[in-house]
């Protein structure tokens, strides 16, 4: 005869597999920090609620074994309509053996593709940069009256600032005392009994005090300048996006109130928007003093660097025209004066050409002056992390 | 559950009953009713009450509970162990309709186990528990080690992982060693030279390599990187491990259509001798014909198994199906048994790839069911997972050359290429793979985690 085993007779709550499944979603989160450079490049600036979720496909979860390719065939069950010939459905297996696709492309089944929000995204990010969270006291904050806050009671206000509870206790206050004082005058002549109702009067009212609240906010503005003149092709532009979108992401997580301004130039600079920013391209040479010159004037007019914490990123392919170099460099000098860090991504920069990188080097000598070169995706992500920790140790 | 454990025990008892009549041979039986969650993470253990921790297990179970969350309605949730006492375990949501079916399809596994030669030979039933948790208990101590650790441990088990299907097809295979190996070629070789037909001309046939490292092609990566890799012994410890344990799963890979069709076909033998109430009986049949249900575009084990299995009791009557349950596998089994009436009934179809798309290659009539047959029967079980050889280790540097045998399908150079990178971190050396492509040989080359393909 069977043994027959309840084990659900004493429910204990045991979960045998919760060591391999944290280490399995430990292997995921790795997969997914190794492929955010890939990921957030296609993601837009600015406008990003931090709920959405993004699409990660993660390689290097998949258990890989010798398996048969594209060419197989098999059996099936049909239904005995089947006719030689007849196509009966698509093949899965795309992008197979090309050098350039590598595994995670096919197999359709075994693709894992987990949805994480933005904002874990850069808790990613920032995970990996190994950096403790910023402390927010090292930035200037100001200080803005952000609405009033309640502050006590008194006797006088306006009728929506009512506190009811507390007004209902002042009135049972004033009956209990009335009643103390009913019963010991009925001790000495034991007369009225019952005691009427007590109506609310003017002095129980009570009303919330208000005063204005202090808020400290610390501001920041990110520059993005750009020389969008005819070399800046899209792939460029594309390391470009990227390179903008983590750097104003991580700026954006640490403070409370952020704005990104544009600047594209060519030898004249103007404010543009985002999709101009990044889609317009314009003819013409480079000056790259007019894009460094529209910053200054715009955190002249609009962000004093007393309120304001700026950040400038300037990005170009290192070209520029020979007699504005010493130019370029007093405003590059005079930017760093005004901000809290100044960045300089080179992109793509062919050998050949002139490169602005090591104008820069030479002629400015400021601290928070930061040069990077990035030659492809695959430096993007290194130029980030030294650019974002360098803004920590500041 | 709207009934009791002693409803179970009442039923199994009637089973039993049955099941001794109709003559099954099975080894004891034990039933552990437990929850849905408890289920998942069997299942994702493949039934062990205990193995050793890898990631892939943890994978498996938010795969599977994935999958029941969204389909929670289906086929009954039964799961069986090859062990003697044989364990198997109910699902507490099941209905008791649902329990009554597994119990008796349980019966079916339990006597599969015990009598099919594949089992016999391959597996030791009544080890299978201690030899799982000896396993996960040697695992856990190399983690342990302050020498070794867990991640160094993850390395050798993914890569060990990786190859674990490319060893010995042949259940149950007793090694010759090298030296006899070595003199059966020699005797071969002085018998050629010395005996011939005066009829035929005389042909020299050439002196065999015995000093060749593998003397013959050897199937069994694991056991040949265990034998000559240069790897530490806790490190050939895990490969063991691995290897072991996927001789205890091959004979289930190789016979599944038989071992599901066989347990079909006994639950819906013994529900039938039941007397079941109308309205377990009107379930009984709903839930057997779910489980039975073709699959459009697959193959469905349990379908193909049971109706072979009721064509040869049809043919040859109860004795043979019986010997057939003992003897075969299922390529044997498929060959031997899957007529063209049955071809044609079951409406199986062969499809192949034409350019991007399937289609329909043969029909199950005169002219192509042995096509289908044979098909069918050669990518089952083992012949689904390509066959790489180690043809030769170089004496020089050491370099691993290995062969794709190829039947006419391709590999996945994605998946080949990274598989070569974890036998490369395994054997420490130059790892090449002949296979062919697109009707070209080609040689992928792993050296140094780079991997190089030449034409």
């Amino acid at each position: 005869m069977a043994i027959f085993k309840d084990y659900n007779v004493t429910p204990i709550e045991h979960d045998r597999a919760v060591e391999d499944r944290r280490r399995h979603r430990q292997l995921v989160e790795k997969s997914i920090k190794e492929n955010l450079g890939d990921i957030l490049s296609e993601e837009s600036i600015i406008g990003q609620s931090k709920d959405k979720k993004i699409k990660i496909p993660i390689r290097g979860l998949k258990e890989y074994e010798f398996v048969f390719g594209k060419n197989k065939g098999g059996v099936g069950s049909g239904d005995g309509s089947e006719k030689r010939g007849q196509v009966i459905g698509k093949e899965k297996a795309k992008g197979e053996g090309k050098g350039g696709n590598k595994a995670g492309e096919d197999e359709g089944e075994d693709i894992y593709e987990t949805e994480i929000t933005l904002e874990d995204a850069l808790n990613y990010l920032l995970e990996d940069l190994e950096l403790p969270e910023m402390d927010k006291k090292k930035f200037s904050e100001v200080l803005t009256e952000n609405g009033i806050k309640r502050a006590g009671y008194q006797k006088h206000g306006i009728n929506p600032r009512l506190a009811k509870k507390r007004t209902v206790s002042e009135k049972i206050k004033r009956q209990q005392a009335k009643n103390k004082a009913l019963s010991e005058a009925s001790e000495e002549e034991e007369e009225d009994e019952n005691i009427e109702r007590v109506p609310f009067k003017n002095q129980d009212l009570r009303y919330h005090r208000v005063k204005p609240a202090l808020k400290r906010e610390s501001n920041a503005v990110i520059l993005c300048v750009m020389d969008v003149s005819g070399s800046m092709d899209t792939t460029k532009k594309y390391l470009a996006r990227s390179f903008f979108f983590i750097l104003s992401q991580f700026i954006q997580s640490k403070y409370s109130n952020v704005e990104v301004s544009f600047i594209a130039h060519t030898t004249v600079a103007q404010e543009v928007n985002e999709v101009d920013f990044f889609h317009k391209v314009e003819s013409g040479g480079t000056y790259i003093s007019s894009g460094l010159n529209k910053a200054l004037e715009i955190i002249d007019k609009r962000y004093n660097p007393e309120y304001w914490n700026v950040y400038t990123f300037y990005v170009s392919d290192g070209d520029n025209w020979q007699e504005d170099n010493e130019k370029a460099i007093k405003a590059a000098k005079d930017i760093c004066e005004v901000s809290n860090l100044f960045g300089y991504a080179e992109l793509m920069n062919n050998y050949y050409s002139a490169s602005m990188k090591n104008v820069f080097n030479k002629g400015v000598t400021n601290k928070n002056f930061l040069s990077v070169e990035i030659k492809g995706k695959q430096d993007l992500w290194k130029s980030l992390k030294y650019m974002l920790k360098k803004d920590q140790e500041r | 559950m709207e009934y009791t454990l002693k409803d179970l025990e009442n039923w199994n008892g009637k089973i039993e009953g049955i099941v001794k009549k109709v003559g099954l041979n099975s080894y004891p039986q034990e039933f552990e009713i437990i929850g849905y969650k408890d289920m998942l993470a069997y299942e994702s253990y493949l039934g062990m009450p205990s193995r050793y921790p890898h990631w892939s297990f943890g994978k498996s179970y938010e795969r599977n509970s994935t999958v029941y969350k969204y389909n929670l309605s289906g086929l009954p949730y039964e799961m069986v162990i090859n062990s003697d006492p044989c364990i198997a375990y109910l699902m507490k949501e099941n209905t008791l309709l649902l329990q009554i079916l597994t119990i008796a399809h349980v019966y079916g596994h339990n006597d599969f186990f015990k009598n099919n030669r594949l089992f016999k030979a391959g597996t030791r039933a009544g080890y299978t528990v201690e030899m799982f948790k000896f396993h996960a208990e040697m695992v856990r101590s190399f983690i342990n080690d302050p020498s070794i650790g867990y991640e160094k441990v993850e390395r050798i088990l993914d890569a060990a992982h990786a190859i674990k299907f490319q060893t010995s097809r042949v259940i149950g295979e007793k090694r010759i060693s090298d030296e006899d190996l070595k003199q059966r070629l020699l005797d071969d070789y002085k018998n050629n030279n010395e005996i011939h037909s005066n009829l035929d001309a005389y042909v020299k046939s050439e002196f065999p390599e015995i000093n060749k490292i593998p003397i013959e092609p050897e199937e069994d990566i694991l056991y040949f990187i265990i034998k000559h890799g240069d790897i530490e012994e806790w490190e050939k410890s895990l490969l063991e491990i691995v290897r072991q344990e996927t001789a205890y799963f091959l004979p289930q890979m190789e016979t599944k259509i038989m071992n599901e069709g066989w347990a079909s076909f006994w639950h819906y033998n013994i529900l039938k001798k039941l007397d079941l109430p109308d309205k377990l009986y009107l379930e009984f049949i709903k839930r057997h014909n779910d489980v039975i249900a073709p699959g459009y575009g697959s193959i469905n084990p349990y379908f193909i198994g049971f109706k072979i299995f009721e064509e040869i009791l049809k043919r040859y009557g109860m004795n043979k199906i019986f010997e057939v349950r003992a003897i075969e596998r299922d390529e044997s089994f498929l060959r031997k048994y899957l007529t063209e009436e049955l071809c044609e009934e079951l409406n199986l179809f062969e499809y192949a790839a034409n350019d991007g798309n399937y289609v329909v290659k043969e029909v199950a009539d005169d002219n192509g069911f042995k096509s289908i047959r044979n098909t069918l029967a050669s990518s089952c079980g083992a012949g689904s997972i390509p066959l790489i050889r180690v043809t030769e280790m170089l004496k020089s540097d050491k370099t691993l050359i290995l062969e794709h045998v190829f039947d006419g399908r391709e590999l996945n150079t994605a998946y080949a290429e990274a598989t070569l990178k974890y036998i490369y971190e395994l054997w420490g050396h130059t790892v090449t793979l002949k296979t062919t492509q697109g009707g070209n040989e080609i040689r992928i080359i792993c050296d140094d985690n780079k991997i190089v393909v030449k034409i």
